[in-house]
């Protein structure tokens, strides 16, 4: 029995050390910076492991049930806190308290059962013995954990069905101290019937890890995901790689901070620039800010309006801080107003006039996202330009989908629109197509504000150079009843993914 | 699609026309006093259907003796879309506010009738009209009048207002396991089926562009101005299937394309539907645009309903609801018509020069003296079908494998007409709820029988067979299904059976019993917006050129 009771701690050991990984994995995982994760983590669990071999003190009688009951929690918490951290990841505003109360909690329950066996062994052994023996067995099985975790269990297991596994492993342990001590044990029937649920839901667990994670998506994106979140309209995923962010709508890049400039300059300036004295911009879609960073460089705009379906996306962009750095705060500038509302709605009820107005809608990869880029919606846009406006329409790519592209530049044309195309390598996304549309003639401005990195007169006049391989290619005008564009669209991607 | 057009006042005067059992008219609400029992289908929603309570007025041949008494020139029987064309047209050839139109439901519209709720307006029945031909004069001229034709371009092509033309993606068809785009089975198609395919569509065409020996186009809208042509009105005298086995089509996919059609736009089985009334169907648009193509079609949230909530418009302070005529007689150089007051329990009588019969044919029978002494011997001739029809809210939007949601979804393996989404039109991205309007003609027996039938299934019944049919479509649904209103129309739409159209009883049944004129889609014989608005305007020009000449 004695020897049993030994080996019982060799298994809790072992599943104390891969909670403990497993936490650190998955922190370091989930907010990168893996010497800051496992470090904190380590730390955290030790102390907590400190906690309750303090706490150990007060606990003086029933021994052995406490020993049970502790066992059968460690398999409930550890056991399913991958499962928990995976999925509140996805929604949680503060991850980290959940990240460090459920190490915590562990660690303290952890640290209880050495004491408490050394206390249910110490009759049986002398004192040198015990303490010999038991710390044998500890570091034995955080060895043989500590092996098994990076071998066998990350690779083949991953870290969901590998805590899942050992949260079992502790249950079964209870059980068997259950069995020993049959005598001895307080309530053994309510014990039992605890674990065998427990077991069942361990289980139950097991079995479905691969669901369970494939909830979480997480393992999707290159970089470290900072923030991520499911609203009524799509799925925001920003994400970290090295000294980069970037931000994933369902799961396709919108923008990389290494070149985010080059797409938003040549999206805002060759249009602005050639504005007289523009006063009043609008901005549809476009909810990350980084256009409107853009536009209030210039001084002249009193007002900039910024139509965004969703509201979770321009608070996100309005209050993250690392976020706000990169799209300085373009959002809480008091020349701007955010409405949260669906564009094409919104601009069914518009009666203002502006004078610059950008279009900065997701591709047209379904029919909804396609009614934006119809000519209804371009008569509604030439509704509200000024005379000596100017529209600018990113357009998908005209290297990939070339006739996508051109078929944006005839249907702005089929409304009466003037259309200036031009295009811009950007390195996260390729050849990069944007369409110019006014009621007067357009002409590229022969300068730019100085303190552009990406946009000169120069680059302007490259941007406006199509080579044969993107040039124009007749198409039909994309209309709400035939909605050629999305199916243009579909073609040309798919064609270029496969 | 569904019930092609609307029918105006089908419902609202329908009964059986053997016993006199039940009138199904339209507007009432029957109250649900059995709420579903069953937790599992569980789901708010109403049954809607006839105001039968008032209907059976008719029935009963209660001869109320009229309290009041009250003159007008002309009067209209019947509020739906011939009734309210008959009216509108009233209001611009004489200038004056000498005419009174009278409607059994609570609200004009018949066929066109429509609903709302939270989410989105929903049609009850008609949802569409297919873009005019060069006949349909009439419905191009209220087109213009409502804006839905914008202009003209250079070519002389009518520009629809785009919001008004359907959305793309507008068919889609679930056939063995997967959604494909458009309505003609394509998946599982052997080269056989494909020849039958061209060899009947190449038939088709041939028939749009046929011209008879009198030089008028074969098949045209409105029906009146068809060829005579022998050659052409012979296919009036066998069924659509008949017709199909004659030419060796034998291909199952296309004998259900056309089966599917025929149910569809008239409500009876293609073995039911006279083979010239099922060539119509595919023969007689010839719609252009500008900016369509020529298999376009309009339509809006709450269906014809929105058009018919812009023909009464004008004609508000003539219109009466809520009155059931049941006696229409002859009285000196006058008519006299009789009807009772729903609400407020009066009977009152019109005295008028003339009466625009714009209610289903077969109530004449019942409310005109003379016809009730004695029933014509054309009166069996009309037959009319029941519908079901249902309006479903759900949260989300039922997707699926391959093409995605359409405007019209419909199932290979249904014997329901699928369903439209009523919010197909909004142009907002992201759509949280939307309405579906589930479409059943019920057509597996005899009219009557079947009419019996529907009206002896409860409301859970109904919402059961309707969960079903579409969970069949998509697993699942059932869960995001927040509420089921039924509709029940004893007498949907007249039934274009072999021998109506071009036969006697039809051309006996249009002519006006002194100064009774009638106007309404039966007199054409097809259930359709653009018939029945042409009868009701030229019901309504013969009836001003005799009170004009009084």
């Amino acid at each position: 029995m004695a020897y049993a009771l030994l080996f019982s701690v060799f298994a809790i050991s072992t599943c104390g050390l891969v909670y403990e990984l497993t936490a650190g994995a998955l922190a370091s995982y989930l907010l990168g910076d893996s010497v800051t994760q496992f470090s904190i983590i380590i730390g955290v669990y030790l102390s907590a492991m400190g906690l309750g071999s303090y706490l150990s003190r007060h606990i003086v009688r029933n021994i052995i049930s406490v020993f049970i009951e502790a066992e059968l929690l460690i398999g409930l918490v550890g056991g399913c806190s991958a499962a928990i951290l995976f999925s509140v990841f996805e929604t949680a505003v503060h991850f980290r308290p959940i990240l460090y109360s459920l190490i915590t909690l562990t660690g303290v329950l952890v640290g209880l059962e050495i004491p408490l066996i050394m206390r249910v062994l110490k009759n049986r052994f002398e004192f040198k013995d015990l303490v010999s023996k038991v710390f044998t067995f500890d570091y034995i099985g955080a060895l043989f954990a500590s092996l098994l975790f990076p071998l066998l269990l990350v690779p083949h297991f991953g870290l969901i069905r590998s805590s899942f596994f050992f949260g079992i492993i502790n249950v079964l342990v209870a059980f068997w101290a259950l069995r020993l001590f049959k005598g001895e044990v307080i309530r053994p029937r309510a014990l039992a019937a605890a674990g065998g649920l427990l077991l069942f839901l361990l289980t139950a667990g097991f079995i479905y890890s691969e669901q369970i994670l494939h909830f979480t998506e997480t393992l999707n994106y290159r970089g470290n995901i900072i923030y991520a979140r499911t609203t009524p309209y799509q799925r925001i995923v920003v994400t970290r790689e090295q000294d980069s962010l970037q931000l994933y709508l369902n799961g396709n890049l919108q923008f990389n901070s290494r070149d985010e400039y080059r797409y938003h300059e040549a999206l805002v300036h060759p249009g602005l620039q050639a504005v007289r004295a523009p006063k009043n911009v609008l901005v549809l879609g476009g909810g990350d800010g980084l256009a409107v960073r853009e536009i209030l460089k210039y001084a002249g705009v009193d007002s900039v309006t910024l139509v965004d379906l969703d509201a979770e996306m321009t608070k996100l962009f309005r209050r993250h801080e690392t976020l706000l750095r990169l799209n300085k705060g373009s959002l809480n500038s008091p020349r701007v107003t955010v409405i949260n509302a669906d564009a094409f709605v919104w601009m069914k009820e518009n009666d203002k006039k502006f004078d610059f107005i950008v279009v900065d809608f997701p591709d047209p990869s379904n029919f909804s996202l396609g009614k934006l880029y119809t000519n209804t919606f371009y008569r509604l846009l030439y509704r509200a330009l000024n005379d000596d406006g100017v529209i600018v329409v990113q357009s998908t790519s005209p290297f990939v989908a070339r006739r996508s592209f051109w078929c944006v530049v005839n249907t702005l044309k089929s409304v009466g629109l003037k259309t200036t195309p031009y295009h811009a390598y950007l390195p996260s996304f390729g050849e990069w197509g944007y369409v110019i549309a006014s009621k007067r003639a357009f002409r590229m401005p022969g300068s730019f504000m100085a303190d552009l990195r990406f946009v000169t007169p120069e680059t302007a006049r490259l941007m406006m150079e199509f080579p044969p391989d993107m040039g124009p290619v007749d198409t039909e005008v994309n209309r709400l009843n035939n909605q050629v564009l999305v199916r243009y669209f579909e073609e040309e991607w798919s064609r270029y993914v496969h | 699609m569904s019930i092609d057009s609307p029918h105006p006042g089908i419902s609202r005067r329908s009964f059986l026309i053997k016993g006199s059992l039940f009138i199904a008219s339209a507007g009432g609400i029957i109250s649900c006093a059995n709420p579903l029992a069953e937790k599992k289908m569980e789901m708010a929603g109403r049954i809607a259907g006839g105001n039968w309570k008032a209907g059976h007025l008719l029935t009963e041949q209660t001869r109320l003796s009229p309290l009041e008494t009250e003159r007008t020139g002309i009067v209209i029987v019947g509020g739906g879309v011939a009734g309210l064309s008959a009216a509108r047209e009233i209001m611009k050839k004489n200038q004056q506010d000498d005419f009174l139109l009278l409607e059994l439901e609570s609200n004009t519209g018949g066929n066109a009738a429509s609903g709302s709720n939270a989410v989105s307006p929903y049609p009850w029945a008609a949802h569409y009209i297919p873009i005019p031909g060069r006949e349909a004069v009439f419905v191009r001229e209220l087109f213009e009048e409502l804006g839905v034709i914008e202009g003209y371009n250079g070519k002389g092509l009518p520009v629809y207002n785009e919001f008004h033309l359907c959305a793309d993606p507008q068919e889609r068809l679930l056939i063995h396991g997967h959604w494909q785009e458009g309505l003609v089975p394509q998946l599982g198609m052997s080269d056989r089926d494909k020849r039958q395919y061209d060899e009947f569509f190449g038939a088709m065409e041939r028939f749009k562009k046929a011209r008879g020996n009198d030089g008028r186009r074969a098949f045209a809208i409105p029906v009146d101005h068809s060829s005579r042509d022998p050659r052409f009105l012979r296919y009036d005298a066998v069924s659509m299937s008949r017709y199909l086995a004659d030419n060796g089509w034998d291909s199952e996919y296309l004998r259900w394309y056309v089966n599917y059609c025929c149910r569809d736009d008239y409500g009876c089985r293609m073995e039911e539907t006279s083979a010239w009334a099922g060539i119509h169907y595919f023969a007689a648009r010839d719609g252009v645009a500008a900016n369509a193509d020529s298999h376009a079609v309009v339509t809006w949230p709450e269906g014809i309903g929105w058009i018919v909530k812009r023909m009464e418009k004008d004609i508000q302070p003539h219109i009466r609801c809520n009155a059931c005529v049941f006696n229409i007689q002859k009285l000196g150089d006058e008519l006299a018509v009789d009807y009772h007051d729903v609400r407020r329990g009066t009977t009152v009588r019109i005295r008028s020069k003339a009466v625009i019969y714009a209610a289903p044919r077969f109530t004449a029978f019942r409310t005109i003296s003379s016809l009730r002494k004695r029933l014509p011997s054309y009166a069996g001739s009309f037959g009319y079908g029941p519908w079901m029809t249902a309006n479903i809210t759900m949260q989300g939007t039922p997707e699926g494998k391959g093409a995605p949601l359409s405007w019209d979804n419909v199932s290979y393996h249904s014997d329901s007409l699928g369903y439209v989404v009523a919010n197909h039109q909004d142009v907002s991205v992201r759509r949280k709820k939307t309405v579906l309007t589930y479409y059943y003609p019920l057509t597996s027996g005899e009219p009557a029988a079947e009419r019996q039938r529907a009206l002896q299934r409860t409301r859970q019944e109904w919402v059961e067979l309707i969960v079903h049919d579409l969970s069949r479509m998509h697993p699942a649904m059932e869960r995001s299904i927040e509420a089921v209103d039924v509709w029940l129309w004893g007498h949907a739409m007249i039934r274009p059976i072999p021998g109506l159209i071009w036969g006697a009883a039809r051309q006996e049944a249009m002519k006006p019993i002194g100064k009774i004129f009638f106007a309404h889609s039966d007199m054409s014989g097809l259930s359709i917006f653009e018939e029945a608005q042409y009868r009701g305007i030229m019901a309504a020009r013969q009836a001003l050129k005799t009170t004009a000449a009084v």
